[in-house]
């Protein structure tokens, strides 16, 4: 028989028994919704997952200090040449050069200074942090009062919720007010500017260019955000500070840091070095190619790269049993589709006794029911793939409600990918096919004179 | 008169079935032979071996010895898809049941055949009607079985059976199901197709007068021996 009129036969077959084509059909679906809505969960937690830890700067990041720092996260023993190098100042210049590695993304100073905070006559003392501009889609800042800082220059500050309480009885209603920040600005001095000097020229011996000046300074900061949580990151992240700034604008402010009189001891006031650099890096597994280049730069390195390990060690757990309960339920998706198949063909026993009657050999019979199978598969596949969208949205629709009924901001937690879909359509002919394997062969082989018999 | 040619030969046919340790013989030592035109009816109460011999000559069943020689081909050794193409070609079928699907037209269930044959698809339409017409069902094409009386049903069955323009035309019981005005109808359809067409018709029945009314000849079988074979006129 020609493939147009097998593939006319089969679907007439189909549409004609359209309860008992459609409950077969049905069951091929419900099985790969089940594998769908199981494999997108899978496939939506991880990814939000690896977006959430991603974002978080936790593990896309590496931490540089300065081999010389006494502060700050203590590099392991050097047991390498690259850490035998000669210790380097973290200064502007390794700022650009760390910058120019590949595979960074960004490279920033960590501001943190302590400052006096100033609103409707209240004055508090409190911790200043300044934030990447990256931060904006760390996903920290999700359901905060107010908004993100409008630009990375802007002077706008986003304040925790516990320092607004601080500050007035409605945290919320600080946003769009102003408050003013005292902070001491640091600037470096030539040998000439003596008078206001940290240290007198006399104590410096004629090897020192100049001193640091520290002069009491004032910034007016609009509020833009009240924060419920700590926006915390880790080590190097944005934890336990009170108000938040944009990092440049903090950058801007000079603010006398620890590091200046180790610069000023150094002999080069006015080449400044940060007490720490972050470093981040377009995704987690480029992290250690770009901290071993900064170790062969001369800094010392800290990432939580031991924790991404175990990180993926649980994610592969995490599929392996995805895939263990998606087998399941693939299984007795089989299983149904091989007993409807073999159950249809015991219907049609006398259908297969007068088509063969009329002249059809084996094969036809045989593609026949093959061609019915997979197109149940294929309709079975479509519909699965759009159950399984709907269960997984179901999903999502429930946890977000739940997550906002605790003041949580919603995620999505199923997702279906196009491999997913197509695969899962591909799977559902090919199991369909599979399972007509046997019950196509049965008719095939049917003895027409017996089949024609059959009631 | 010289007479037709031999179309179809049984020679010493043995047809057994096993039941457990117990051995059936439905068909026991038959040998006739078939001339091209004719109307043969076997006759035979039931279990007398007529349906199996139909069967076998029809290429649905094979012997379990002797030969059924048809064009000189021997069918107890043609290999299956070769005696697929030989009831497609060779042979058109009437059951006693009709045998249409019920879930096809009319007009699908008589091209259903053509389909298998793989005849070309604009030829299809026509062969069609002009099958239902010679059985007098052209108004009827869009019908299914279910709406159609058993009467109508089997002429349905006719016109499947020689949309192909078969030379032989099997029909097993066709008058079974049928009443007596009804199963008139279907044999004079049957004589028709005999003299217009130049069709040879081997018919099964149990119904003495009516195989004696229509066939040229009758075959007796009785506990699947044939005890007689004679013209009819």
């Amino acid at each position: 028989m020609k493939t147009r009129d097998l593939s006319e036969l089969a679907v007439r077959n189909l549409r004609e028994a359209v309860l008992r084509n459609s409950l077969t059909t049905l069951g091929v679906a419900v099985g790969v919704a089940s594998l769908v809505a199981m494999l997108s969960l899978g496939v939506g937690l991880q990814t939000l997952a690896s977006q959430r830890l991603t974002r978080s700067g936790l593990f896309d990041a590496v931490f540089v200090t300065s081999q010389r720092n006494f502060r700050g996260p203590r590099p392991p023993a050097p047991a390498d040449s690259a850490s035998k190098k000669e210790s380097r100042s973290l200064d502007e210049d390794a700022r650009q050069q760390l910058s120019k590695l590949s595979n960074v993304t960004e490279v920033y100073p960590q501001i943190r200074f302590v400052t006096e905070v100033r609103y409707a006559g209240k004055s508090e003392t409190t911790s200043v942090l300044g934030l990447p501009d990256s931060s904006r889609s760390s996903g920290a800042f999700e359901g905060m009062t107010g908004a993100y800082f409008s630009s990375p220059t802007a002077d706008e500050a986003i304040l925790q919720i516990e320092f607004a309480k601080v500050l007035t009885d409605q945290p919320p209603s600080l946003v769009g007010k102003d408050l003013t920040l005292r902070y001491a600005e640091r600037a470096a001095l030539s040998k000439d500017d003596g008078g206001d000097s940290f240290f007198p020229e006399s104590m410096m011996g004629s090897a020192t260019p100049g001193g640091i000046s520290i002069v009491p300074r004032e910034k007016t900061l609009r509020v833009v955000g009240v924060i419920e949580s700590d926006p915390s990151a880790g080590i190097g992240g944005f934890g336990g500070a009170r108000v938040y700034l944009p990092l440049k604008t903090a950058e801007q402010l000079h603010v006398a840091q620890p590091d200046d009189l180790q610069a000023f001891l150094s002999g080069n006031p006015a080449k400044p070095s940060y007490m720490a650099l972050t470093v981040r890096v377009h995704s987690p597994k480029d992290v250690l190619q770009v901290e071993t280049a900064i170790k062969q730069m001369g800094f010392a390195t800290f990432s939580l790269l031991d924790a991404t390990k175990s990180l993926r060690l649980v994610f592969t757990v995490f599929d392996l049993f995805l895939g263990l309960f998606g087998s399941l339920a693939l299984t007795v998706a089989s299983l149904g589709i091989i007993n409807t198949l073999v159950m249809a063909i015991l219907e049609r026993r006398r259908e297969i006794g007068i088509l063969k009657a009329l002249g059809a050999t084996d094969r036809d019979v045989r593609s026949l029911f093959f061609a019915e199978a997979g197109a149940m598969g294929l309709f079975g596949g479509f519909f699965g793939v759009a159950l399984g969208w709907l269960i997984g949205s179901a999903l999502t629709w429930g946890t977000t409600i739940y997550l906002h009924k605790q003041n949580l901001p919603g995620v999505k937690i199923s997702y279906i990918p196009w491999w997913l879909a197509v695969g899962a359509i591909v799977f559902a002919i090919a199991v369909s096919l599979l399972a007509g394997l046997y019950p196509a062969a049965r008719a095939a082989r049917l003895n027409p004179v017996e089949a024609l018999r059959y009631e | 008169m010289p007479s037709a040619p031999t179309l179809l030969q049984a020679e010493s046919v043995f047809r057994e079935y096993r039941l457990g340790e117990t051995v059936i013989r439905a068909v026991d030592d038959v040998s006739l032979a078939v001339e091209k035109g004719e109307f043969l009816a076997l006759l035979g109460s039931s279990g007398s071996g007529k349906s199996t011999l139909l069967s076998m000559m029809a290429g649905l069943d094979r012997p379990t010895s002797g030969a059924i020689r048809v064009r000189d081909r021997n069918l107890a050794e043609l290999e299956p898809d070769e005696l697929a193409r030989y009831r497609r070609e060779t042979v058109g079928m009437v059951f006693q049941s009709f045998n249409l699907l019920p879930r096809m037209t009319l007009e699908e269930n008589v091209e259903l055949p053509l389909r298998l044959a793989e005849v070309d698809r604009h030829d299809r339409e026509s062969r069609v009607a002009e099958a239902l017409d010679r059985v007098r069902l052209g108004a009827r094409r869009r019908h299914r079985p279910s709406e159609l009386s058993g009467g109508e049903q089997q002429r349905g069955a006719l016109a499947r059976a020689l949309v192909n323009r078969p030379a032989i035309l099997f029909a097993d019981e066709p008058t079974g199901n049928l009443d007596s005005v009804n199963g008139e109808q279907i044999l004079l359809l049957l004589r028709e197709f005999q003299d217009s067409l130049g069709m040879t018709i081997i018919m099964v029945t149990h119904e003495r007068p009516l195989a004696q009314k229509f066939a040229n000849r009758i075959a007796l079988l009785s506990d699947g021996r044939l005890v007689s074979d004679g013209a009819q006129r």
